[in-house]
């Protein structure tokens, strides 16, 4: 087992009357690309920022990279990379200038014209931060985060705002960070993100971890059924399609139909009975359980944007 | 030590980006001096007990200019840092947040002391200002002016929810102050009703203050003006120290 960078037990954390952080702990290695998902005001961010030092917990011990996050927080700071979430520089800062500002707060910065590049910002380092777009302006807050060289980056809602195509360029990002090295945490609520990039995932729901596991595993241990979904061209009653051995359970709505099994042989059955019985069909695809399942599963809420 | 220095020279530079604080700043006290001047010339009369009205203009809009630094400049700044969440970024990197803090303040005292300087250069080459004053003093006061306006000024931006309603707070209490306390228009063409109530305004006591020191009146005649103002401060700071938020 690698290392551990963070080891947070028993945190809470709350504002007035409102509980932010019920109970959580969890670790995480050296090298692990980590995900928190949850819906909006599940206590994720709160978490985060009481990892990085920016709010003092109400109870709960935390070592991040052998420190702690309040009593030594200005050493901690040197060594961890911070993407908050909602925030902002000032208007009319340049894009070189942020990060000439933001290398000039540490004390081993690395080149920053490098960093430049790697984010695809060389064309826009005179903009005003202002003038940049969403995708733009994430991009130089990655590079704000990775200026210092650190050993662990935090990633908070990396990718909300984002058009798709941005989206997926970001997890191209993460996961070069990661091959450098360097751990991460991100929170996201996008559970496609998470399952596509996280090598464990908390999933956070009221305050608490509900599970933690690699996204693989949650879904296994979800125990869903697989689906085989497609729509008919003509007459054929789907209920036939029961018969079949490594069939658990049938629906029919007009012509599309959605069959579910365990079995991995499901697909073959389903098309060899179709092709037998002389129905025609199209948009045929199987469903695998995703994230979005388990979480469904585990807290009884759809995820809200 | 680099990390306060760059942050304070970025935060100059920006603020000679921002057209309306920059002009406000720099700018508009020159005009009102010009314009004034143009009128009125700075001939010696009795009615401003032998000096000219360019004379006495001049401690008078630093008066203003500490006023638009302090109650507007550092309040929208400060508050529109903290709802952009730049505060909480610039807190989230080994700076200490009294660093941050301070960059803020020095920056917007120099330019405060720029606007200062530009109003006395030009008023001493096209008006030939005159000054008996002590340099040491005027620049005392206008330290102990400054301060005590800024910490209005962090007291604002702590206690108002959003940038927007600073804003507004601060120009309410900005432009009554302006003139009625003699920074714009000479005190002494006002009813003395008005300007017995302008007592109550702080920034009566820092023209008084300035242009006492500027005909050279020692700091014993301007007690009532000093205890003011730095009341003013240690209450500022105190207040600022428990309302100041981050976010």
């Amino acid at each position: 087992m690698n290392k551990k960078v963070i080891e947070v037990k028993n945190l809470r954390k709350t504002y007035g009357s409102v509980v932010a952080v019920e109970e959580i702990s969890f670790e995480v290695y050296e090298g692990e690309i980590f995900g928190m998902v949850g819906p909006n005001g599940a206590g994720k961010t709160t978490t985060v920022e009481c990892v990085e030092g920016l709010r003092k917990p109400d109870k709960g011990e935390l070592r991040i990279l052998g420190l702690d996050p309040q009593k030594e927080g200005y050493s901690l700071r040197q060594r961890i990379g911070v993407q908050l979430q909602e925030t902002a520089l000032q208007d009319h800062l340049k894009v070189w200038e942020a990060l000439d500002l933001f290398a000039s707060f540490y004390s081993h910065p690395v080149d920053w014209q490098i960093l430049l590049e790697k984010m695809n910002l060389a064309e826009k380092r005179n903009a005003a931060f202002n003038k940049l777009s969403g995708g733009q302006k994430q991009r130089l807050f990655i590079a704000l985060a990775l200026v210092n060289n650190p050993e662990l980056v935090f990633f908070d809602e990396l990718t909300t705002g984002l058009d798709p195509q941005a989206r997926r360029n970001m997890w191209d990002m993460v996961r070069d960070i990661r091959e450098q090295g360097k751990t991460v945490v991100l929170t996201t609520h996008f559970m496609e993100e998470a399952e596509r990039l996280c090598d464990r995932v908390a999933i956070v729901d009221q305050g608490r971890i509900v599970a933690l596991d690699t996204p693989a595993n949650l879904i296994r241990n979800l125990g869903a059924e697989n689906r085989v979904v497609f729509t008919i061209n003509g007459e054929f009653k789907a209920e036939k399609l029961n018969e079949l051995a490594s069939v658990t359970r049938v629906e029919q709505s007009g012509d599309r139909c959605e069959i579910y099994g365990w079995d991995e042989k499901l697909i073959v059955d389903v098309v060899n009975a179709l092709s037998k019985n002389g129905c025609a069909f199209r948009d045929l695809r199987t469903e695998q359980p995703t994230l979005e399942d388990v979480f469904l599963a585990l807290t009884g809420k759809e995820m809200r944007d | 030590m680099r990390g306060i220095l760059k942050l304070s020279l970025t935060e100059m530079k920006l603020f000679l980006r921002e057209p309306m604080a920059a002009f406000f700043t720099l700018v508009f006290p020159l005009m009102m001096l010009f314009l004034f001047g143009s009128i009125y010339g700075n001939k010696p009369s009795a009615f401003f007990g032998g000096y000219g009205s360019v004379d006495m203009s001049v401690p008078a809009y630093t008066a203003m200019i500490i006023a638009t630094s302090g109650l507007l400049g550092l309040t929208i700044s400060i508050a529109t840092y903290r709802e952009k969440g730049i505060l909480r970024r610039l807190k989230a990197t080994p700076l200490y947040p009294q660093t941050i803090l301070t960059a803020q303040v020095s920056v917007i005292f120099l330019m405060t002391a720029l606007g200062m300087a530009l109003l006395i250069i030009a008023a001493k080459i096209v008006y030939n200002l005159k000054f008996d004053g002590n340099p040491l003093n005027v620049f005392l006061a206008f330290v102990l002016s400054s301060m005590s306006f800024f910490s209005l000024g962090f007291i604002l931006s702590g206690l108002l929810p959003t940038a927007r309603s600073a804003q507004v707070v601060a120009m309410v209490l900005f432009y009554p102050m302006l003139f009625l306390s003699g920074a714009t228009i000479p005190r002494e063409v006002l009813p003395e009703t008005i300007q017995n109530y302008a007592q109550f305004l702080p920034l009566t006591h820092v023209v008084n203050l300035l242009r006492g020191f500027w005909i050279g009146n020692g700091w014993a005649e301007h007690l009532k003006e000093v205890a003011v103002l730095s009341g003013m401060l240690i209450f500022g700071v105190a207040i600022s120290a428990r309302t100041f938020r981050w976010e």
